[in-house]
């Protein structure tokens, strides 16, 4: 139960291509919606998931309908990956009525129960026992459904992490935590929040089977949860795993990120996630610079559409919101 | 026909019946499954329905309302038992910022049928950190639903319908109402949510109460009955929703009022409904609206210093008598 790393067996093409296309489709979303942030169509906070597009893409991949995913503050990429229509998350972040929330939730709260994605969250560490309860409940109704919490380092350090991972290796549930170690909380350093920086040795502290895997590595996250995920399905949960990564930024948009240096930022931007995605496109599956192109371009004009769209979305109205919260 | 049980046995018949109907229910608390719970309240359900469905929990209050919160949020129907309100406060984010917001946060997609059982209350001598009466807490955030039942009736019907609604339910219990009797009804038996009752029809002055203080008021009344005096005593039930309709209608019949609280009386919920009543009920009103409520200090241990915390029969009665003989103020006609 040590620190494994995942090598790749020969993957398809179609995989390859799909976690290419979630990576790019993060990338965009987030480059794209930060000028529309600067622009200042989007309201509010943004937390921009560039940099770590890499867990978010190869944990989804290894999942299936039915499954569930609870996502945190930094939860663009999650929900993307988990094949969010873009149209509703755009306009979402522009509080439009055809967003996933209807303009109530904003980027911090997209959820969509009705295909398990049980939301981002605004509470740092919160997704973990949302998470673990919506595998006690597949388990109390007998279906084979995993759930995936994408916590982080700074939520690592919050009480409910080990009160409900410890639930969730009591009761044996299909349940994977997945930690992306970005190595700051707001701006802090996880040196100075912690003093065991590999963060999966919690998980073995009680009990439950934990790995680490670079987070950057789109197909080795996907190997791993692939593995992890089958597991659970036997009843063999929960399973930690902790993907070691590192934001292109700061905290959110408005955060320079002074406190980041160069060369750690240049170290991590030459391992980036999504390059590494098109490398393994390009050299394993063979497919031509051409090809790429396509790609990018259906996706850039996807989301281009997706603006559109929510720009030509009407807000919620008044009259709708008094009606709506009558019941409270 | 009805049958007279203990408030305790009717919580367990409504569990055991909505366990029964939906295999979605299930529960989870401390010491709930095999011991059957501190109060009994869970007695026999491990084995009859299983380790999956009734199930012990470590001391992890943050973790057990987050994981029946969440699980909640997944189409299950949770039930978690909290021992003491008191420790409800570890939980107050999962309560507070995931349960109550939700359902709007989603836009109205997102349901949370999740239901916290609790107790709280003064009691014999449990001192500052497990005698607290927290409901205004719960109640100040939008989005849950507050219930405090004082019977065993009232304590089945209301826990049946929690267990078919889709909101989160703050189920708060009394620690002295546990060993109490009441008659409750055989058969299907369900009250909704918003739906006050009276305890004791009236026309004097009308007493609102709730959880331990309606059988506090209701000896009250009788001492006051007997002095000429007749009280209309109303239990709303729930605070959240709360019947504003029954409580104006008898203000507007009595043209008084007295509310009782166990809580302390800053930031309290009698004061919230006091507020209700003068803006709503104003020119109906002959006196001062009289709040009888625990003093703004932590409950200590000793017994008699604990009495002195919190409302007495007498200081009911004190207060029926001030509002009743408070002199209106006459107006100048102009």
């Amino acid at each position: 139960m040590s620190a494994q790393t995942h090598k790749a067996n020969a993957p398809s093409r179609e995989l390859l291509e799909k976690l290419f296309r979630t990576a790019y489709k993060i990338r965009v979303f987030e480059t794209e919606g930060i000028k529309l942030y600067r622009q200042g169509l989007i309201r509010g906070y943004f937390h921009p998931y560039l940099g770590q597009e890499g867990i978010a893409t190869g944990v989804c991949a290894a999942l299936k309908e039915g499954d569930y995913i609870a996502s945190t503050h930094r939860g663009h990429g999650h929900c993307i990956a988990w094949g969010a229509d873009v149209n509703r998350m755009v306009a979402e972040l522009l509080q439009k009525e055809s967003g996933y929330c209807r303009g109530y939730g904003g980027s911090m709260h997209i959820a969509d129960i009705s295909v398990g994605n049980l939301g981002a969250n605004g509470i740092v560490g919160a997704g973990t026992p949302l998470g673990v309860g919506a595998a006690l409940a597949a388990q109390i109704k007998g279906s084979d459904a995993v759930t995936v919490t994408f916590t982080t380092d700074g939520a690592s350090n919050n009480g409910t992490f080990l009160e409900s991972l410890n639930l969730a290796a009591i009761w044996n549930l299909a349940f994977v935590l997945v930690i992306e170690n970005n190595q700051y909380a707001v701006s802090t350093r996880i040196e100075e929040s912690t003093r065991e920086v590999d963060l999966y040795k919690r998980g073995l502290s009680i009990g439950v089977e934990s790995y680490q895997v670079d987070g950057n590595d789109p197909l080795a996250v996907y190997n791993l949860t692939q593995e992890a995920v089958e597991k659970c399905r036997r009843g063999e949960g929960p399973i930690l795993i902790e993907a070691k990564t590192y934001r292109h930024m700061g905290h959110h948009v408005n955060d320079p990120g002074k406190y980041m240096p160069a060369e750690k930022l240049a170290y991590y931007k030459d391992r980036d996630p999504v390059d590494r995605a098109r490398n393994a496109l390009v050299e394993m599956a063979g497919i031509d610079a051409t090809e790429i192109e396509a790609i990018e371009n259906e996706i850039k004009q996807e989301f281009e559409a997706a603006v559109e769209f929510s720009k030509a979305s009407r807000e919620i109205s008044i009259s709708e919101f008094h009606d709506f919260v009558a019941a409270y | 026909m009805a049958r007279e049980i203990m408030y305790r046995d009717a919580l367990r018949e409504a569990i055991d019946e909505e366990m029964a109907r939906d295999k979605t229910v299930f529960i989870i608390g401390e010491g709930i499954a095999e011991r059957g719970g501190s109060y009994k309240v869970t007695e026999g359900l491990l084995d009859k329905y299983g380790p999956k469905r009734v199930r012990d929990t470590p001391i992890a209050e943050a973790g057990m309302i987050g994981v029946g919160v969440g699980a909640a949020i997944a189409g299950a129907r949770p039930i978690v038992e909290i021992l003491y309100i008191d420790f409800a406060m570890l939980g107050m984010d999962m309560i507070v910022n995931q349960a109550a917001k939700f359902r709007l946060m989603t836009g109205g997609d997102g349901r949370v049928p999740f239901i916290m059982r609790t107790q709280g209350g003064t009691g014999g001598g449990v001192a500052a950190q497990h005698s607290q009466s927290l409901e205004a807490m719960f109640y100040h955030i939008p989005g849950l639903k507050v219930v405090m039942p004082s019977t065993p009736s009232d304590a089945k019907g209301l826990l049946k319908y929690a267990l078919r609604q889709p909101d989160p339910v703050m189920f708060l219990e009394h620690k002295h109402l546990y060993m109490t009797k009441g008659m409750v009804p055989d058969g299907e038996h369900i009250i909704a949510f918003g739906k006050g009752d009276i305890k004791r029809p009236g026309k004097d002055v009308t007493v609102i109460a709730w959880s331990n203080m309606v059988p506090r008021t209701l000896e009250a009344a009788e001492k006051l009955a007997a002095e000429g005096i007749e009280v209309e005593v109303i239990d709303p039930r729930t605070l959240v929703p709360l019947d504003k309709e029954m409580i104006l209608t008898s203000v507007a019949k009595t043209n008084r009022a007295v509310i009782v609280q166990e809580a302390v009386r800053r930031g309290g919920v009698a004061s919230d409904i006091a507020s209700i009543i003068q803006e709503e009920a104003f020119y109906h009103l002959d006196a001062p609206i009289e709040i009888v409520a625990g003093l703004n200090i932590p409950i200590p241990f000793n017994l008699e210093l604990e009495k002195a915390s919190v409302p007495q029969v007498d200081d009911i009665v004190a207060a029926v008598k001030r509002s009743l003989h408070a002199k209106p103020v006459a107006i100048a006609a102009e």
